[in-house]
């Protein structure tokens, strides 16, 4: 089976049409909402404040908490219960780990930067655009940072590589799903998780379409953060 | 610390004055955004000045309850993201989140706002459930009349998804032109008693200084249709006469923004 045309009539390596806010909830030290077509990210910082429960403190370094969850009705199809499952817990933990390489939390010891990612409606690459949210959101709370984290979907349907897959490619019988961030300047990965069988080649393939489509975010990012900061003044 | 705040706020209470220049019975600017999530069958986000909630409602189709068999089911919920004031905590709702989504339950399910016989699909067995979820955005005081706005207003926009042969919602499908069955508009204006003074629409530090407060659901004939007091002081009958009648004043302004 070949997959020549997609389900929404999009090239094979373009994105869905993007856009990024940052500044959107005062109440919080940073904040951001980042959609990608109808998957849509709101994201609030808080900290670094005091941690509690104490043991979790840790007295070199300040800790990072990433808190991902999908509003009740924001699911294809029935209602999501709220609370979270294994999922948004999974999820949670694999972006800690994809943010914590561009902060550095040293000079904060015992405390938490607090990470919260709501999406109010989603159309599959929530983790993705939930890290893109977060990476601005982090900045605009004026954490240091190395380097932004650029997210997106890659994956296979059927015989080709598509970026950016939706609910209906991301559900295809004939499939595997890839999420990957990048570190849009050093080029590193932070972020890789798949569903689904490829081979090497088609990794690698993916890879390369992931670092193609981050410069395209990076480039969403960089212009909401700016239109933050000429607001200000 | 909530005593000095509550002094220095009757202070410019005496003077006319509220923290942020308002008059006492004057809410803040107030918007409403329908369609906010593709995913919802109906929702809308309402801002109260720097107080946003968004409140989403999903159609699924369920068995009646045993006592109500020719009615639908109706359920509200609220989450007061951790995401939204630096105080709330993930978690299982607590004692304010219950009580938001109670109230607002009590004003939309008494005021009979939606025809639940209209949402049966095979009389004792299959009928609509409609699950309203309050997801707060940024919490700068008042949620309870944002919430109850904010639910009426997903409310409003909610079209029904269509039916498969089956009588199970087709998720794919397109929705249908159809609406909610919705009778009546019941709004909810919180009434609040600092010495001896009635006030509305409070901001964040305001409400840490309150003594009691009313919340009253008021439906478009100006009828009252749920009540809620809060705050551990003791409300004389003439106050709540004059809460009830402020409530019954203000609740156009807020349905007016619909």
């Amino acid at each position: 089976m070949s997959y020549t045309k997609r389900i929404d009539g999009r090239g094979i390596d373009e994105l869905r049409p993007m856009s990024a806010k940052v500044g959107i909830i005062p109440r919080a030290d940073g904040s951001a909402t980042f959609q990608i077509g109808k998957t849509m990210a709101y994201c609030a910082v808080y900290g670094p404040r005091d941690l509690h429960p104490k043991f979790m403190q840790n007295p070199e370094t300040g800790i990072l908490r990433v808190h991902y969850n999908m509003m009740p009705f924001s699911g294809h199809g029935e209602r999501v219960r709220p609370g979270g499952g294994r999922r948004a817990k999974e999820i949670s933990m694999v972006m800690q780990n994809a943010l914590l390489p561009v902060l550095d939390l040293r000079d904060y010891p015992n405390a938490v930067v607090d990470v919260f990612v709501e999406l109010p409606q989603t159309d599959a690459g929530t983790r993705c655009a939930a890290l893109c949210a977060a990476a601005m959101a982090l900045a605009d709370a004026g954490l240091e940072m190395k380097d932004m984290v650029c997210a997106v979907a890659t994956g296979r349907v059927e015989d080709k590589i598509v970026v950016d897959l939706n609910y209906y490619e991301d559900s295809h019988e004939d499939g595997a799903d890839l999420p990957i961030a990048v570190l849009p300047n050093s080029g590193k990965v932070t972020l890789m998780q798949m569903d689904g069988e490829m081979t090497k080649e088609q990794i690698n393939e993916c890879v390369t379409k992931a670092k193609e489509a981050c410069k395209k975010i990076y480039e969403v990012q960089k212009a909401a953060m700016k239109a933050r900061f000429a607001k200000r003044s | 610390m909530n005593q000095e705040l509550k002094a220095h706020l009757l202070r410019a209470l005496n003077k006319n004055i509220r923290f942020d220049g308002r008059k006492n019975l004057e809410y803040r600017p107030i918007t409403v955004q329908y369609g906010i999530s593709a995913s919802a069958e109906g929702s809308a986000i309402v801002r109260i000045g720097g107080t946003e909630v968004m409140a989403g409602v999903k159609l699924e189709t369920g068995t009646p309850y045993p006592d109500t068999p020719n009615q639908g089911n109706l359920m509200v919920n609220a989450e007061l993201l951790p995401l939204s004031n630096p105080a709330f905590e993930s978690g299982p709702p607590g004692e304010q989140a219950t009580e938001l989504a109670r109230v607002v339950d009590r004003a939309i399910r008494e005021s009979k706002s939606i025809d639940v016989h209209k949402l049966v699909i095979a009389p004792g067995e299959k009928v609509w459930s409609v699950s309203i979820d309050i997801c707060t955005i940024n919490d700068e005081g008042g949620l309870q009349d944002a919430a109850c706005l904010a639910v009426l207003a997903a409310l409003k926009n909610t079209k029904m998804p269509k039916l498969n042969e089956n009588n199970d919602v087709d998720y794919d499908a397109e929705k249908t032109k159809e609406g909610l069955p919705l009778s009546k508009e019941p709004v909810e204006v919180t009434v609040v008693k600092v010495g001896d003074q009635f006030l509305v629409d409070l901001l964040s530090d305001e409400e840490k200084a309150i003594e009691a407060r009313l919340t009253v659901a008021v439906t478009e004939k100006g009828t009252v249709c749920a009540l809620q007091k809060g705050g551990a002081t003791p409300l004389s009958p003439e106050d709540i006469d004059k809460m009830i009648e402020i409530a019954q004043k203000l609740a156009p302004t807020l349905r007016k923004a619909l």
